[in-house]
């Protein structure tokens, strides 16, 4: 590493920490019903919205309602976009004739965007429709991110309510995260995209003179919700590697930023919400722990370069004429540390947009994505999604050191108890399951064997990753697994459906829960939770249980591959 | 003064040693270990690698017999060595069940004809045969049948065999004395009783099935962990099953090595799930029991003995707990014109036939003034003793000297009745000893008030540092008095409490509670009243005193066989203990797990991938000694935390943070150590001894 990635690298830390409190203040803002600028001026508009919806907005719902509420406007949103993609050759704005999409597909890309994983087995300019781009999957990008931001206002909520049994309205808390956050936000960061560079059109692609068609179409507005509420399905088919996605250096940098804008921020609005901003930075701070380390490993291992190459007398060193280390995947444009932050990012977050191809990187550059997505996506993870992930490990810590103290846990004055370990340990143990055990059905399958493009170790890592992605709602991939077949369609939809949904319900009973529950004064016998020594303890059991769940398959993956690469 | 019944504190005494073996063989019944889902997946492993080693024994084997033996045999161990844990914690306790049972001897019961009527003449009937409401008549040398209520008569008891304690006390009928225990034996008069609990429903009874843990069920903080380590098995549980065919993925794509054997991945499996704590859990919660009765008191319930750690309010009754149980007379302030020998002397002659401590100590107290005892019945003195109504007393001396001594309210009336004036000068001095938490007593002859005496609460020695050490614990202490706010306030501050209520009836008491519990704290109190039953039955935590009434004993859900109110403070102890010690164990045992990879992954994948031995960190011998090495080490260890588990570890009154960091390091750090060391010792001893 040289100076100039440590620059590169500080310097998207700090714009990143620098935005985290005025967005975290704002949202707290509008989440409770407090002036904050948008929503005194549209009021009039959400009030309509509430009167021609029927959407009693005073009315609080228990966790129950609120979780059918969620999962019904969702699963109508699967619908949706399902049927949009079979008739999309009968509706408008399908200026270049695509075909219906098989159903397979459909059904994959319909899950895949309700449940902000945004996988893309298909390649968005050869298939989908500008109405489908636009009416389809962009405007899922939007509801999907509102959907993990109103379970995790819900759950903060719990914390801070006293023995009441409602946890919010969840159509007020859908409409204002959209109508005063995702929207207001994408609308500018599209402009600036524009700017750039980044289409924004209903015309055809273009033919040059060589035959060559390229494409076009409504590219801004789309990717500006892809990257902010960590979706990740890119306009095109090579994402954000693409240069009518990410044309410029500060295209790429804004959109980097971008990718952990909000699940940064929603640190600080837990902790404005939750009356203990301390608390906020807390959780924050174990995001940072883990992700910065990761960071420097993977620019580092890229920078290195191929250990084979080096014995072939390759020359690998970053000079004026090449920008050195393991570029093979890498735009030249974004360089190894502009492709290594964005990896990082992007799986660290539960993203999944990529301007790299993260199965060329280095087997141990490539294990730690891998691996940051299995932790559970919650170093950061989805917007909201992330955030009540780590609360969940935050209940599995507050139990285990609460027993060390000598207490039984609490958190935040809130007492845990048998039901909300039963819950956090379903959110511990479900991604686990529907990652391990569909990759040694695709690993014992024909079906599933078929996909693998690499043999050895390496092929192994790309199913394993394929799951790893649907189960985190991350949506990247491995290249070299070809999956846009009926079994990895069907058996990843099902996977990023259940690791979406049954999550989200075990957090809203533990709000519900929390919300009938006394508030616990603190006295000196209460356990810190905003202490260095709580940070580094809650980041150890994150790590620790990640490590613990996946280092047998990661041995046989890019452990195996680096090993037999060093050993050559 | 204080003695156990029986106070189990050798860890290897035979009698327990060996019911514990034969004990640990008898919970391989299946229908015992599925209660603990951990255990029962290692249960599982093991049937499975001995079918593995019968298959292997007919030749068939995907490994040595010998290596499948050895496996199998150490898983057995681990099973094994987990109920002797828990057989170890039961047979403890039996054995203190078992010197409480010698006190419920089958003894002969005198039941009254008529209940009402003592000369109707009994019917000898066996103790078991005694029913709830039956009336029995109690002699001199009997033993007291079963549990019940004083409703005639006063005798002295001895209660030695439930409480340790030799000294005699009393019963009576009415008040708060009138509850009598099973077991327990008249040495001097007579009682009539009212049972009150059926045959097998005891006090005693009770006793022992807390003790033996017969009844025990699982407490809500064990659920909860129980199902943490139940979700940490499912995991790697998962982790496990996946890994056969992804090792039959990975050999196929490699072209060589063999498949990973069911051997190695249940032996990876036992040594991942969390072993120690789910195998010691039982033993734990058995033992935390045990403490409380070694500390001579009897929770009801182990959710009060969890709750207790968690306690953060102490409601403590002033007298008895905060104060010695009497006030005394520490000075005599005269009035003007008096002097205080003068005042001294007149006290004296009040106090005289007055046997209350706080007349007692005015005797002792006027001493000092070279004022003798003397002879009231000599100087024909009639002593008026003290009543609610009058609130005085005092002494008349013939007919022209009237002494008085009382509060000060009365006294002013008295004086003023009897044509006199109550000293302004009187009024200041009066002040200062309310505002410094004494009682002015004010004393007073014929129409002509002398002067006041300063009676005093005699804050108990060493209590102060205890409620600092409370505070520290993050526990606030409250105390309660009948005194008026002004003088609550001053002995509050100077036992060092944080906080009184003052005119303390039920009602406000229990108002107190309720107005706490609202707020989120939790509250534990002792008591020994029936008035204290309402509030006792509210608290979180009620320590109820031995002495107490059946209606408080029923009321709380603990009892202090030691009567001693500040127990409250080792019950807290006790209660957090128990919870440190599970908390402990879950950390070490996960941390464990790190080690474990390192040793059975490269053994078990290296003929696949022979780059994999880069991960044989602590070059262990052969894979096989690796796998073996780590099964071993995982069974040993049961063994050697048995006596953390019995024990506890220790609870030390430490900020929250501190105590935190100090048991991450030796717990958390130390389990992450420890099974490098000790699988790299195992290994080394196997091959030493060419067993691998």
């Amino acid at each position: 590493m040289d100076r100039n990635d440590l620059v590169q690298i500080a310097i998207y830390i700090l714009a990143l920490l620098s935005v985290v409190k005025p967005l975290g203040v704002y949202m707290a803002r509008v989440y409770e019903g407090k002036r904050a600028g948008l929503n005194v001026w549209l009021a009039p508009l959400e009030q309509w919205i509430y009167r021609i919806c029927g959407v009693k907005s005073e009315e609080g719902m228990p966790w129950k309602t609120y979780a059918l509420a969620l999962i019904l406007f969702n699963i109508l949103g699967i619908l949706i976009v399902y049927a949009i993609q079979r008739l999309q050759a009968f509706l408008p704005l399908n200026p270049m004739g695509m075909a219906a999409v098989s159903p397979d597909s459909s059904f994959n890309s319909a899950v895949s965007f309700a449940t902000n994983t945004d996988w893309q087995g298909y390649g968005g300019e050869s298939t989908m429709s500008y109405l489908t781009q636009m009416l389809a999957l962009a405007k899922q990008n939007f509801s999907s991110a509102a959907t993990g931001m109103v379970v995790l206002v819900a759950l903060i909520r719990g914390f801070v309510q006293k023995q009441t049994n409602t946890i919010g309205n969840f159509w007020v808390d859908m409409v204002r995260t959209v109508l005063y956050i995702l929207l207001p936000l994408s609308l500018v960061f599209a402009l600036v995209l524009v700017s750039q560079g980044v289409p924004q059109t209903f015309s055809p692609g273009v033919k040059t003179t060589a035959g060559q068609t390229i494409a076009l179409g409504p590219v801004a507005s789309q990717e500006a919700i892809k990257q902010l509420g960590t979706n990740g399905g890119g306009f095109y088919n090579t994402n954000s590697a693409h240069p009518y996605e990410n044309p410029t250096p500060l295209s790429n940098f804004l959109e980097m930023l971008a990718i952990l804008l909000i699940p940064a921020s929603l640190c600080y609005t837990f902790g404005c919400m939750v009356k203990d901003r301390r608390q906020g930075w807390a959780l924050l701070a174990v995001m940072f722990i883990i992700f910065i380390p990761c960071l420097l490993l993977v620019t580092q291992i890229e920078r290195q370069g191929n250990p084979l190459f080096d014995k072939l007398g390759i020359d690998q060193v970053e000079s004026y004429l090449q920008p050195g280390g393991n570029m093979e995947g890498k735009e030249a444009r974004f360089g190894i540390v502009g492709s290594a932050i964005w990896a990082v990012a992007t799986t660290s977050a539960s993203n999944g947009s990529v301007n790299s191809m993260h199965d060329s990187y280095m087997p141990l550059g490539g294990l730690i994505p891998m691996w940051l997505i299995q932790l559970g996506e919650v170093i950061f993870g989805g917007v909201g999604s992330g955030l009540y992930g780590m609360i969940g490990f935050v209940i599995v810590a507050v139990f285990i050191a609460g027993l060390m103290i000598g207490r039984t846990p609490e958190y935040l004055g809130k007492k845990i108890e048998a039901f909300e370990m039963q819950m956090a340990s379903l959110v511990a143990f479900i991604p686990h399951l529907f990652i391990l055990i569909p990759t040694a059905i695709a690993v014992l399958t024909v079906a599933g064997k078929a996909g693998i493009a690499n043999p050895g170790p390496h092929g192994f890592s790309e199913v394993l990753y394929a799951f790893s992605s649907a189960a985190g709602n991350n949506g990247s991939a491995f290249a070299g697994l070809s999956a846009n077949t009926p079994f990895y369609n069907i058996a990843l939809g099902v996977v990023m459906f259940f690791c979406r949904y049954w999550l989200i319900i075990p957090i809203l009973a533990i709000a519900g829960s929390l919300s009938a529950k006394k508030l616990v004064p603190t006295t000196q016998g209460t356990l810190p939770t905003h202490t260095p020594l709580f940070i580094f303890f809650l980041g150890m059991v994150v790590l620790i249980v990640g490590a613990l769940a996946f280092f047998p398959a990661l041995a046989l993956g890019p452990i195996a591959e680096h090993l037999m690469l060093v050993a050559k | 003064m204080k003695k156990t019944a029986s106070k189990v504190t050798s860890l290897f005494e035979p009698a327990i040693l060996w019911p514990a073996v034969a004990g640990s063989f008898k919970k391989l019944d299946p229908r015992h270990q599925i209660k603990n889902p951990v255990m029962f997946v290692v249960f599982v492993g093991s049937l499975l690698t001995t079918g593995v080693w019968v298959h292997a024994l007919l030749g068939q084997g995907e490994a040595g017999a010998g290596f499948i033996l050895a496996v199998t045999l150490w898983l057995w161990f681990t099973i094994i060595f987990a109920n002797f844990a828990e057989s170890m914690a039961e047979g403890r306790g039996k054995a203190q069940a078992e010197s409480l049972r010698k006190a419920r001897k089958d003894t002969p019961a005198k039941k009254l004809n008529k209940p009402d009527d003592r000369g109707g003449g009994y019917t000898g009937i066996s103790a078991t045969a005694l029913q709830s409401g039956d009336v029995v008549l109690v002699e001199q040398g009997d033993y007291i049948p079963m549990d019940g209520e004083v409703i005639e008569g006063v005798a002295s008891v001895d209660e030695s065999a439930i409480t340790g304690e030799s000294a005699p006390v009393i019963r009576e009928s009415g008040g708060d004395r009138s509850s009598v225990t099973g077991g327990t034996r008249v040495l001097s008069d007579w009682l009539v009783v009212k049972i009150t609990a059926n045959p097998g429903e005891s006090f005693l009874d009770h006793m022992i099935a807390m003790v033996e843990g017969a009844r025990r069920q699982k407490t809500p903080n064990e659920v909860a962990l129980s199902i943490l380590l139940t979700v940490f098995t499912i995991i790697f549980l998962l982790v496990t099953v996946t890994l056969l065919p992804f090792s039959i993925f990975s050999v196929a794509a490699a072209g060589k090595g063999t498949v990973i054997t069911v051997t190695a991945l249940v032996a990876l499996l036992v040594c991942l799930i969390p072993t120690t704590i789910g195998g010691l859990l039982p033993a734990i919660g058995i033992a935390g029991m045990d403490r409380m009765i070694q500390a001579n008191v009897i929770a009801t319930s182990g959710r009060a003995v969890e709750a207790a750690g968690d306690v953060d309010v102490l409601l403590l009754d002033k007298t008895g707990t905060v104060t010695l149980g009497n006030r005394q007379a520490v000075a005599f302030m005269p009035t003007k014109g008096v002097s205080i020998e003068t005042l001294a002397d007149t006290a004296q002659l009040s106090s005289l036939s007055d046997e209350t401590p706080e007349g007692r100590s005015i005797v002792v107290l006027a001493k000092r003034y070279g004022i003798r005892e003397r002879q009231t019945q000599e100087m024909g003195a009639h002593f008026i003793p003290f009543s609610a109504q009058t609130r005085m007393s005092g002494v008349d001396l013939g007919t022209n000297r009237q002494i008085r001594k009382g509060s000060v309210d009365a006294i002013e009336s008295y004086v003023k009745k009897a044509g006199g004036i109550f000293p302004d000068d009187l009024k200041s001095a009066i002040e200062t000893i309310s505002k410094g938490g004494g009682t002015p007593l004010v004393v007073a002859e014929n129409q002509r008030v002398l002067g006041v005496i300063q009676l005093k609460d005699i804050i108990k020695g060493g209590i102060r540092e205890r409620f600092a050490e409370l505070r520290r614990m993050g526990i606030k202490t409250v105390m309660i008095t009948g005194d008026n706010p002004l003088t609550a306030a001053a002995i509050a501050a100077e036992a060092g409490m944080d906080d009184f209520l003052a005119q303390a009836t039920p009602e406000t008491k229990l108002k107190l509670i309720r107005d706490m519990q609202t707020g989120g704290r939790l509250v534990a109190m002792t008591g020994d009243g029936t008035n204290d039953a309402p509030a006792l039955a509210q608290a979180d935590v009620a320590v109820a005193m031995n002495t107490g009434t059946q209606a408080a004993k029923e009321a709380g859900n603990m009892v202090d066989l030691d009567s001693n109110p500040t127990k409250l403070i080792e019950v807290v102890k006790i209660g957090k203990q128990l919870l440190i010690t599970r908390g402990a164990l879950t950390t070490f045992s996960i941390a464990n797990d790190v080690s474990k990879y390192f040793a059975i992954i490269p053994a078990a994948f290296a003929g696949t991938y022979p780059a994999l031995r880069a991960l044989n960190v602590m070059h262990l011998t052969t894979p096989q000694s690796a796998i073996l090495s780590a099964v071993i080490f995982n069974a040993l260890i049961i063994i050697l935390l048995i006596p953390l588990s019995l024990f506890g570890i220790p609870y030390r009154p430490l900020p929250a943070n501190r105590l935190l960091r100090d048991n991450l390091l030796i717990y958390g750090l130390g389990g992450f150590v420890a099974p490098f060391v000790g699988i790299k010792m195992i290994d080394m001893l196997l091959a030493a001894l060419h067993w691998v």
